[in-house]
């Protein structure tokens, strides 16, 4: 992939709702943005996280707030550009690339459309593989990139900047701004030489978002999505240890908004007679599977419910009694799976009381 | 006595009901102009039943014409778009992501400007009254009819739409305005979307309205009129005719309502088999459970409050297709052609309501012309039917508990044996008219929706305050006030906004009064 055409768009998406393992907010709005940024500016440019010059200066971009809101209000375009902007007035240098900070849900599009506005190249490349729910829990803090400065703005071309000693630190500034600003707003983060990319991103990662949507699509053509999908799972760099762990029917779902998360947890009984079930846990985004207690999938690595008939991932606020799903898990990228990297967003980073077990070390 | 009317894309239905007493029932093919189908059928149930048309004391009429229309791109009208929302969504402008020939139908006249609201009311911009008014002027020009609303946020606070009515209306004084707080929820392109279908409508909705009025004026019916919406209560015929989208997918609402009144259960599962398709949904306090998710109506993305329906390809006409030991049944059908081309109507193509007939259960066409078929295809085909219903019922469910299953529509004849995960199994009586009957047995609702200050007046008076509000609404939409019910409260607490502000919504339902 060279340049994102329009029709890349739905199928980039699809598979960021995969890889959003039930959070990242709902692609479609993303994917709307982008079209009609790909129809007035131009078709971002794609480049590979390695043949990035070492002294380049790269910045994320994403959007950030609460969900219902982003539905209502998204990005005005001009938010977007306005964030790079500060971001390189402050850092005294223009931008060489930019890059995404979260390759699941609607962020997955947002660097495109703010590369297709700015004719900035953009880099094959995040921050996780997959979706998470704060600003720290990034490669790129784990590997020593500074999360700030970061800029903030709103569709009032409001704009603050942020120093912080920490990610997390930043995090918290950062969400408590964007209620006053209206629970929509755009950050630019974690500005990062080409170096530092190249050692601390998880790479290719968007075209794999549209690969594993054009593997859901192709799989519904021939009548096995989900075969396909795992099939074609198996085959990539980072999602290669690839179970289903589960075929079942909701049986029950338990949820709660605190802290501006949705907490809860899903059940689910077999569909085969049996009378297994299994529980997953989630806040935003899936956190753990277990049966009958048994860990069988945990954070960082992907756990993502999806129909069984069409692969169509659900996320966490359509789950509902009798939907039937198939729980899919797979390994995250090997640099999320450090102890560096544990610690930031493993089992303990969201309060479970164990050590995270690689999915293919836990016998089935 | 009154009078529930179906009037579907095939066939328009009429019921003539005294009290809970279905009187006649008449089926007729919906006619071209729709009034001729309606005078067809209301003739004949007024004449079987044997009353004076001067005793008929209300129409409840249900209607798929509008949908349809949408769908199809008939007599559509195009609007004048405006949104108030900048600066924000100016990413995403009104039509995004429609079908091409939908835009060109009706999506090209777009108008964006300053103003809006942020979640929890505050102002985001002041409304750009100036601009209001030359795209006002602009609309004029161009010679549009109609103009749909948006502003950001208006579900919180409609001020601003008002606001922009107002000016518009000064500007072309008969031109049809539908704002979008009146008719959507939360998600601005979703929210848009549902006011321009509606505004496309205006010029459909005057003709079909006076089409209905001239029907009943043929009949020498004096009574008042109404449409049913997609919630299953009743519009007058002046409000259906300003907000037309409303009645979109009222069809399914009122086979469900027919079936909870006719079995008389509050909380059930209803299936509706016709000829090519089952519709699964769920009652619940007698009403059908709500959708949440975004629903495709002509390739245009809503978030319209529509039933929660499952439609499968299982009906009377489905095929059956036997091979290497199993039976599968549909989704492919006879359709119309069920009555001459099935075996026991003497026709050479075997389908569902064959096999019912052939295992013995199903009393129809003649019986003979199966008695070749081979016993175990039979009992497979009996069984896989049976299995088809049972997934459905286990797919709509939200509880574990059993749930009585009511089945309704001419195909509900293929159904005899006991379904898992249900209580019961009843066929009403009258199954075959139960939209009909949904529409003739609709409510009538008011709602309010709108943001309360707890601080100042305190919870409860604020909750009086908004239940009386929906009261009096249903009261003046011709409620009977004895009957009210409060079918849905919901607080939703403001966050972050000075004087503890919390958003209301209050819907309240109960029979007409004089019918």
């Amino acid at each position: 992939m060279k340049k994102i055409a329009i029709e890349d768009l739905k199928d980039i998406a699809t598979g960021a709702a995969f890889l959003g393992t039930g959070g990242g907010g709902d692609p479609y709005i993303g994917r709307v943005l982008a079209m009609n940024a790909i129809q007035e500016f131009t078709m971002p440019e794609i480049v590979d996280a390695d043949s990035l010059a070492d002294d380049a200066l790269v910045f994320t971009i994403a959007m950030l707030g609460a969900p219902t809101v982003l539905g209502e209000k998204a990005a005005c375009g001009d938010d977007l550009d306005l964030a790079i902007k500060r971001l390189e007035q402050r850092l005294g240098r223009k931008a060489d690339a930019l890059v995404g900070i979260e390759i699941g849900g609607m962020n997955s599009l947002v660097p495109v459309v703010a590369a297709a506005r700015l004719g900035l190249p953009l880099v094959d490349a995040d921050g996780m593989g997959r979706a998470f729910p704060e600003i720290q829990m990034v490669t790129f803090n784990v590997y020593g990139v500074s999360c700030t400065p970061l800029s903030v703005t709103d569709d009032h071309l409001t704009s603050l900047i942020v120093d912080t000693a920490d990610a997390k630190s930043a995090e918290d500034l950062v969400r408590i701004a964007s209620v006053h600003l209206g629970c929509s707003v755009v950050i630019s983060s974690y500005p990062l030489s080409g170096a530092a990319l190249k050692r601390s991103a998880v790479k290719g990662t968007l075209t794999l978002a549209r690969d594993i949507g054009k593997a859901i699509v192709r799989g519904r053509k021939e009548g096995n999505p989900v075969d396909v999908l795992v099939d074609y799972l198996r085959t990539t760099p980072y999602y290669n240890q690839c179970k289903v762990l589960f075929d079942g029917k909701v049986q029950d779902i338990q949820r709660e908004t605190k802290l501006g998360f949705s907490i809860g947890h899903c059940h689910l009984a077999a569909l085969d007679g049996s009378d297994r079930t299994m529980e997953i846990s989630f806040q935003n985004e899936h956190l753990v599977a277990r049966e009958q207690g048994r860990t069988r999938a945990i954070v960082p690595d992907l756990i993502c419910l999806v129909d069984r008939e069409t692969a169509e991932p659900i996320p966490v606020e359509s789950l509902k009694y009798g939907q039937r799903l198939k729980v899919i898990a797979t390994s995250a990228a090997p640099i999320m799976r450090t102890p560096e990297s544990l610690a930031v967003f493993g089992p303990r980073a969201f309060g479970f009381d164990e050590d995270f077990v690689p999915l293919e070390d836990i016998p089935n | 006595m009154r009078i529930g009317v179906d009037v579907g894309g095939t066939n328009t239905d009429a019921v003539i009901m005294d009290g809970r007493t279905v009187l006649s029932t008449d089926k007729v093919p919906t006619s071209a102009n729709v009034s001729d189908g309606i005078v067809g059928a209301i003739s004949h149930v007024i004449e079987d039943a044997a009353i004076d048309a001067a005793k008929i004391r209300g129409v409840m009429i249900g209607t798929t014409h509008f949908t349809n229309a949408f769908v199809e791109r008939r007599g559509l009208l195009p609007v004048g778009i405006i949104r108030i929302a900048l600066p924000s969504s100016r990413g995403i402008p009104p039509s995004t992501d429609w079908p091409e020939d939908m835009v060109q139908a009706i999506g090209q006249c777009h108008h964006m400007i300053r103003g809006g609201y942020q979640f929890d009311g505050r102002v985001a911009d002041p409304l750009d009254e100036l601009a209001v008014a030359e795209a006002a002027r602009d609309i004029r020009a161009r010679g549009l009819k109609t103009v749909a609303v948006t502003g950001l946020f208006s579900p919180v606070s409609a001020d601003m739409e008002l606001r922009a009515e107002e000016i518009i209306r000064e500007e072309i004084p008969d031109v049809q305005i539908t704002l979008s707080s009146r008719i959507g929820r939360m998600g601005i392109l979703e929210r848009e979307n549902a006011a321009v279908m509606n505004a496309s409508l205006a010029d459909l909705s005057k003709k079909v309205i006076d089409s209905f009025r001239a029907a009943l004026k043929k009949l020498h019916i004096e009574a008042p009129f109404y449409v049913s919406q997609n919630d299953g209560t009743l519009m007058s015929a002046d409000f259906v005719e300003k907000y037309p989208v409303l009645t979109f997918a009222s069809g399914p609402t009122n086979s469900m309502r027919g079936a909870a009144y006719l079995s008389k259960l509050e909380d059930a599962l209803v299936a509706d088999i016709g000829g090519t398709t089952t519709d699964f949904g769920m009652l619940s306090n007698g009403f059908p459970r709500e959708s949440s998710i975004t629903v495709d109506i002509g390739g245009v993305r809503t978030n319209f409050r529509m039933p929660d329906i499952l439609s499968f390809g299982l009906g009377g006409g489905s095929l059956v297709h036997s091979e290497g030991g199993e039976v599968r049944l549909g989704p492919q059908s006879l359709g119309y052609r069920l009555v001459n081309k099935a075996r026991v109507f003497g026709g050479d193509t075997l389908c569902a309501t064959d096999i019912a007939v052939a295992a013995g259960y199903a009393q129809i066409g003649d019986r003979s012309q199966v008695s070749d078929l081979d016993e175990d295809m039979v009992k497979m085909g009996r069984a896989r039917i049976h299995q088809m219903i049972a997934d459905g019922v286990d797919r709509m469910k939200i509880c574990a508990e059993p749930l009585p299953l009511v089945l309704v529509g001419g195909g509900s004849i293929l159904v005899s044996d006991d379904i898992p995960g249900t209580s019961e199994v009843i066929i009403p009586q009258h199954a075959g008219v139960a939209n009909a009957i949904g529409a003739s047995i609709a409510q009538v609702s008011g709602e309010t929706d709108r943001v309360f200050a707890y601080e100042s007046t305190g919870r409860e008076a604020a909750i009086e305050t908004a239940k009386q509000e929906a009261v009096d609404r249903a009261i003046e939409a011709g409620a009977d006030a004895g009957t009210l019910e409060i079918l849905e409260l919901e607080e939703l607490p403001l966050a972050y906004m000075p004087g503890g502000a919390v958003r209301i919504r209050v819907k309240v339902a109960g029979d007409l009064s004089r019918v």
